[in-house]
């Protein structure tokens, strides 16, 4: 099967070491070719480490918006000679290779640009990555004016100077390409361009964060754990707007905690970290269960164990977010597949905390939050929270009986009541008790509010042909990259769910799956996580299960082909 | 008697716990300064001093052991209005809460902390604390505890701590004060308490508290960081009152930015739609 380009669009992949400026060409490119009207999509896969290696930058640009990685690259930009055999497995006969001779040697196949010579006739050598991006631009047929134009304006505050050189040096690389075009070096087929300035450009993090302010978070307390960090980061950068408590905590154990203290008192707070700090977390999770205090936490997962592969991507905590902190208490696992949802889930995660009174995991991964494309600026509206909070009576009672399970939230110092929050076992009034028959009392009105919670969440529903025999399922950042695979296969035959409410599941699924002839599960981890908790919920095994856990994202055309198999088998 | 006072409680401590005299003097304190309890907040741990918050009415929030610090910190963060309170045992704070006792002190909350200090275990009967003295033999540390005791009055002075105080409940009058000053203050004080555990510790009795201490002098000056530092690593005889006092510095929540210009509690301010608005619209390029 070949994936014709006007369908997947062009492949750019741009690679060298770390600290040599792939970074700074990514993003004045891709802002370019979204001005300039093409869909873009960018993600990176990068090593744990400040110099050196090998990093890269994966680029599509296409006719339509795409949310997924490609295997193939059509143009590789490289920067040093290790990128070829870091890459070799992506590299095809088409794959245009364009590197300057004096950093990568005579290699063979390569299109010769000298771009340092360029450079340093231009005079200065730090110019050979803008000619770089002139090159890109060049063979893309960006508008020129497009591109001068951001060029001015992103360097408008380093003075005239940098303006025109940055310009004169991108118009170098843009005259090449002209000359590779003409030649018939290099010939991309034509991408449409479109209009859609109306919408923005921003990364897993960024949406998560953004949509951690909508749902009115005013406090996050975190410990520094890749690929978590962004998001406190994004959110540190903002706080003087968004008047945010920003706090690096001593460890995970203190963030935790700190964010249950915050929600106690009365505001809304979230903790932002990886497996590993997770894990520290533990204790703090089941202490949100006896308080019944709202936390939200987003778990942005790489691979493990121990510290694993820091920098890579994974699936591998559901189980860990699924069963983390002792005892038994109800929590929601909820895990976003794409920008919007990222930030709707994010937003949505407060309101859930908030009404339910438990633990809300976010359970990203490194490769969403690193993603990014073009995307429709995110609603706002209505631009409410949940009024979640009661005003104390004399008699006020934080942990009074209800029929679902749920009490009244007050906090201190609003009201004449006095509110408590104990870990141990607590009667009504939160004091500590060793009444065992209150204790029954006490757990079955923690686990009654799950019961709410699976009526109250929506049902998952069902893509594809109404003809299917065989669903796939897949789970968080997972699901666009099956859809368009499920989408390349182009059958009536088949259908996906694409799960985004991981814990509890959305209660329809059971139905799909009684009536399958043959299901499939796509997952990024060895033991299908995903499989074992819908085994266990609706006693469903799975014909095939497609898993990858090499640190990668899965790509569209191995996806083809796997599922292409299990569908022959 | 008071309004601090629970009206039918089993309280879970020993006769003749010291832990009875501290509610006590805390209680009276509270009374004096004329703090409402809607206002209070006390904030612990786990062990059986962290069980202090159940015998005062008033808020409270009775965590994880050894995590009382952290909740307490973002509690005052979120809601300056508040008087916030941390009661707990010596393994709580100096033990398990290790580590956010030394991060608390840099940061410098307005909190008050009251560590009730028995050189032991209480509630899982009886193992050595971080403040056990060398020697002290127990069930777990069978030939006597070798390690090198915690001094949490010189790990204070040690991080600047603004407010540095030890007493010993064999001295209510003392104590009173001390409790007093420390929860005027602004900023993180601690106040160790040396406290008899009757059950567990036979070592260090009341009595041995009485004799192994005394009170520092009118002519010590608490604001002199070297002397303090060889107040906090005197010890039998152990002084008592307050051994350290930063210069002043801001609290953890004057130094939050979203108190410097608004002195609002972040509980009751609202999403800040517009600018939201406006940081979307910046990513349309
Ligand atoms: C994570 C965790 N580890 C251990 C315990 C058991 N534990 C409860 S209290 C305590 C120590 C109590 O000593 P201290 O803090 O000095 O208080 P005391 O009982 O003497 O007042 C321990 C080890 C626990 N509750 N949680």
């Amino acid at each position: 099967m070949t994936h014709s380009p006007e369908a997947l669009g062009i492949s750019i992949v741009l690679a060298g070491e770390a600290g040599q400026g792939i970074q700074t060409i990514e993003q004045l490119l891709t802002k370019i070719l979204k001005l300039d009207g093409y869909h873009v999509y960018a993600t990176k896969e990068y090593m744990s480490r400040v110099r050196g290696g090998t990093n890269s930058i994966s680029i599509r640009v296409a006719s339509k918006p795409v949310q997924a990685p490609l295997q193939r690259i059509d143009l590789l930009v490289a920067l040093d000679e290790k990128v070829l055999s870091h890459l070799q497995y992506r590299i095809t006969e088409e794959t245009i290779i364009v590197g300057d001779p004096e950093v990568l040697g005579a290699v063979p196949g390569i299109l010769p640009v000298p771009l340092r010579q360029m450079a340093s006739e231009l005079g200065n050598e730090m110019y050979a990555n803008t000619i770089a991006l002139g090159l890109i631009s060049g063979l893309l047929a960006v508008d020129a004016q497009v591109m001068e134009k951001y060029l001015s304006s992103r360097f408008a505050d380093k003075g005239d100077d940098v303006v025109a050189n940055n310009i004169k040096a991108a118009g170098l690389g843009y005259d090449r390409s002209w000359t590779l075009r003409e030649s018939g070096e290099v010939r991309f087929s034509e991408i449409r361009k479109h209009e859609h300035s109306n919408e923005i450009m921003v990364n897993g993090s960024e949406a998560i964060a953004m949509g951690a302010i909508a749902g009115g978070c005013q406090c996050i307390t975190s410990y520094p754990m890749t690929p978590g960090t962004g998001v406190i980061t994004f959110m540190a950068q903002h706080q003087h707007d968004f008047n945010l408590v920003v706090e690096q905590a001593e460890d995970e154990i203190a963030a935790i905690n700190m964010a249950l203290g915050a929600w106690y008192a009365g505001a809304r707070a979230m903790v932002t970290t990886s497996g590993g700090g997770f894990a520290l977390m533990t204790e703090g999770v089941s202490l949100a269960g006896m308080l019944e205090m709202p936390v939200v936490i987003h778990l942005a997962q790489r691979p493990g164990p121990a510290t694993g592969l820091p920098t890579r991507t994974e699936q591998g905590d559901l189980e860990l977010a699924l069963y983390a902190g002792h005892g038994e208490f109800p929590r929601i696992i909820l895990a976003p597949e794409s920008l919007q949802s990222a930030f709707a889930v994010s937003r949505q995660a407060f309101d859930l905390a908030d009404r339910y009174q438990v633990p809300v995991i976010i359970l990203s991964d490194q490769y969403l939050v690193d993603t990014y494309y073009n995307t429709a600026a995110f609603a706002l509206d209505p631009r409410e929270t949940l009024p979640s909070i009661v005003e104390t009576t004399e008699e006020y009672q934080r942990y009074q009986f209800t029929p679902d399970g749920i009490s009244p939230r007050g906090i201190p110092g609003r009201g004449l009541g006095l509110v408590g929050a104990d870990s141990d076992e607590h009667d009504e009034a939160a004091h500590i008790t060793e009444d065992l028959d209150l204790r029954v009392k006490m757990v079955d009105k923690r686990l009654r509010k799950l019961g709410r919670i699976k009526e109250e969440l929506p049902a998952a529903g069902l893509e594809g042909h109404k003809d299917w025999r065989t669903i796939i399922i897949s789970w968080g950042s997972v699901n666009p990259i099956v859809r368009e695979a499920v989408a390349e296969l182009n059958r009536n035959d088949v259908a996906q769910i694409a799960i985004q409410q991981v814990y509890p599941l959305p209660a329809d699924l059971h139905q799909y799956l009684k009536k399958a002839d043959r299901t499939i599960i796509v997952e990024s981890n060895a033991t299908s996580q995903m499989g074992n908790l819908i085994l266990r919920e609706t006693g469903h095994t799975f014909q095939h299960a497609i898993l990858k856990y090499n640190g990668l994202p899965f790509t569209v055309e191995e996806l083809v082909e796997n599922l292409r198999q299990c569908l022959l088998a | 008697m008071m309004h601090f006072d629970m009206e039918k409680i089993d309280i879970a401590w020993c006769p003749g716990c010291g832990n009875f005299g501290i509610l006590n003097v805390l209680k009276r304190t509270l009374v004096d300064l004329k703090i409402r309890p809607q206002d209070l907040v006390l904030v612990s741990g786990i062990g059986q001093a962290a069980k202090t918050p159940h015998y005062i009415k008033a808020n409270f929030f009775n965590g994880l052991h050894g995590r009382a610090l952290p909740p307490a910190t973002a509690i005052k963060a979120v809601n300056p209005e508040l008087k916030v309170i941390v009661t707990s045992g010596d393994g709580d704070m100096y033990g398990e809460g290790g580590n956010h006792f030394i991060h608390a002190i840099r940061r410098n909350p307005d909190l008050t902390v009251i560590v009730h200090n028995n050189m032991v275990y209480g509630l899982t009967k009886g193992q050595a604390s971080p403040t056990s003295q060398l020697g002290f033999v127990t069930p777990l540390q069978v030939d006597g505890v070798f390690e090198e005791p915690f001094n949490p009055l010189a790990v204070a002075v040690a991080l600047n701590a603004s407010f540095v105080a030890r007493t010993s409940i064999h001295d209510l009058a003392l104590t009173q004060k001390l409790f007093a000053q420390a929860i005027q203050h602004k900023g993180f004080a601690l106040v160790d308490t040396f406290t008899p555990c009757v059950s567990f510790n036979k070592v260090n009795t009341r009595q041995w508290y009485q004799e192994h201490t005394y009170i520092v002098g009118d002519d010590y000056d608490p604001q002199d960081r070297n002397e303090a530092f060889k107040k906090a690593v005197e010890a039998e005889p152990w002084p008592l009152g307050v051994i350290y006092k930063s210069p002043a510095k801001a609290s953890f929540e004057e130094n939050l930015p979203v108190y410097k210009n608004n002195k609002q509690p972040l509980i009751d301010r609202r999403v800040q739609w517009e600018k939201l608005e406006a940081l979307i619209e910046s990513k349309k390029i």
